[in-house]
């Protein structure tokens, strides 16, 4: 249909034989990587006996190795900083879902023009201003403390389900700003098209609008979602028994921070699997269209 | 009876006014074409008409009823209206049938099976069949602009606002668009087209009207105003085209 020649598509023409200056190019581009292969395996090397030698080498290591690297303190350590870290990744999956919704629903706040819902977007704006500036470790002592205090009815006294509360309040504003800068980038052509065709405001949002928006913060979301499963460590000070309170604890009764390594290994252990669902989301889409 | 009145529409951007007082009929099953050179208004023209923007000053009537009127409902009267946009505008995560079922089932209440069967029998008709699975990306600029006449067929619009639909596109690609256009016309579509195709707006319009500086400087059949215009700006619009080697 379009009646561009596609490759293979031999058309009337004669078929392709590949000539031999072709050959001699793609030989030497194969030669040319090979060098580059060598070069990059033999400085990755290079720099990681560098760095060995250097932190080996420096006075303190002997004991730096065995306050932080202590084999068995690791073995110790690891069942309780563990179970301390299931309660990261139980607050961390209950949290996730949260921000979501309260991201999406405050930057549609934000987008709605009618002046009925003046106050809904005057108070979404307040909302993100105040929460990105507090201090999240402030958000949450603050919620962990000092809504429990208030003694109202119905107010959550359980520390886990208070820090929740506040990761929440601390990520649903960073997350509604990233929702709105993606609602922000689509173009105005976009909503035009949807306009035009009847669709409302909420439904050129719900159709059109968002699921494009979505799509475009995915990476800024999964980094800000990485981030969320190391700050779930800051519901430690409610004194809450996670994992970097269990290594706490470990570190300050022995006087050995081998704990710290652990719980330090945990989380990227956590990151990492993050880290390769979003190259699949990725590979995934550009498949799609491919 | 008219199915749009244009009466006396200004339309300002700041100090500039685009639309300078614009006064326009267009009858059912017409063909009125809008020409002029890039600024005079012909786009703002049918952005107006589907209220895309607001108008200054004037009103517009679709059907005998006030379409400017601050009370109307907008989605309303854009469900009665269909535009084709120079740069198609289709949305690129929808497939191509998702693109021309959305605004049936989203907005007339059409159930999937049945907005499917018309958009299918719509692109066929276009000779798109095979591409109701593909994305916008995936299809020729020719084809991704007959989607988008397709999609605003497709809820059965009693006007089609085509807005340069051919001048995204290369010469090859803007034969095929323009034979949907004629094959709209068959059908007795009621249009207004923005277009810089002279030749081909001399053979579908009944009426051409030259756009100049926000001003409807003359409208007239296609003969009239292609062979004799009466005003001095049009025949040198119209010079410079010919010298273009558009005409």
């Amino acid at each position: 249909m379009t009646g561009r020649p596609q490759p293979g598509d031999e058309g009337e023409g004669q078929p392709w034989v590949k000539s031999e200056r072709q050959h001699e190019r793609e030989r030497t581009r194969r030669s040319r990587a090979r060098r580059s292969t060598s070069i990059a395996t033999a400085s990755s090397i290079l720099f990681v006996v560098l760095v060995v030698v250097l932190v080996t080498n420096a006075p303190g290591w002997p004991r730096v190795r065995e306050a932080f690297f202590s084999p068995e303190w690791f073995v110790r350590a690891l069942p309780d900083v563990a179970s301390g870290f299931l309660l990261n990744i139980k607050i961390f999956l209950i949290a996730e879902p949260l921000i979501l919704i309260v991201g999406v629903l405050v930057a549609l706040a934000r987008t709605v023009k009618a002046p009925a819902f003046f106050p809904v977007r005057a108070l979404a704006t307040l909302y993100t201003d105040i929460f990105r500036g507090v201090p999240t470790l402030l958000v949450i002592y603050l919620v962990g403390f000092g809504l429990p205090a208030l003694r109202l009815q119905g107010i959550p006294t359980d520390l886990a389900t208070l820090g929740i509360i506040g990761l929440t309040l601390s990520y649903g504003a960073y997350v509604a700003e990233v929702f709105r800068a993606g609602i922000e980038s689509i173009h105005p052509s976009q909503v035009a098209a949807a306009r035009s065709l009847g669709l409302s405001h909420g439904k050129t949002m719900r159709f059109v609008v968002l699921p494009q928006a979505t799509r475009r913060v995915v990476p800024p979301l999964l980094n800000d979602f990485i981030s969320l499963q190391k700050d779930t460590a800051l519901v430690a000070t409610l004194g809450l028994l996670e994992a970097l309170r269990q290594a706490q604890i470990i570190a300050t009764s022995k006087f050995n921070y081998t704990s710290y390594l652990v719980a330090s290994l945990l989380f990227i252990l956590l990151t990492i699997p993050m880290a390769r669902f979003t190259d699949h989301l990725a590979a995934r889409t550009r498949r799609r269209r491919a | 009876m008219s199915l749009l009145t244009i009466e006396g529409v200004w339309k300002n951007f700041g100090d500039h006014s685009v639309l300078r007082g614009i006064d326009l009929e267009v009858r059912s099953h017409e063909v009125v074409s809008l020409i002029g050179a890039s600024g005079s208004g012909k786009s703002t023209l049918l952005r107006c008409v589907n209220l895309l923007e607001t108008v200054d000053d004037g009103a517009i009537h679709l059907d005998g009823q006030e379409i400017t009127d601050p009370r109307v409902n907008v989605d309303d009267v854009r469900k009665r209206l269909g535009i084709v946009f120079q740069a198609f505008n289709l949305f690129p995560h929808m497939t191509v049938l998702d693109n021309v079922t959305l605004a049936p089932r989203r907005v007339h209440g059409v159930a999937r099976a049945e907005a499917e069967e018309r958009a299918r029998e719509l692109l066929d008709r276009f000779g798109l069949g095979g591409k109701a699975g593909s994305y916008p990306d995936q299809l020729s600029g020719g084809q991704q602009q007959r989607v988008a006449i397709v999609r605003a067929l497709a809820t059965r619009p009693k006007l089609i606002l085509l807005d340069e639909v051919t001048s995204a596109l290369d010469p090859l690609l803007v034969v095929e668009v323009l034979q949907v256009v004629r094959e709209l016309k068959e059908a007795g579509m009621t249009m207004i087209l923005a277009t810089h195709e002279m030749g081909f707006c001399r053979e579908i319009s009944d009426t051409v009207c030259f756009l100049d500086g926000g001003v409807m400087l003359e409208k007239g059949p296609p003969e009239k105003i292609f062979t004799e215009p009466e005003h001095e700006r049009t025949r040198d619009f119209l010079r410079a085209v010919l010298d273009s080697g558009r005409l």
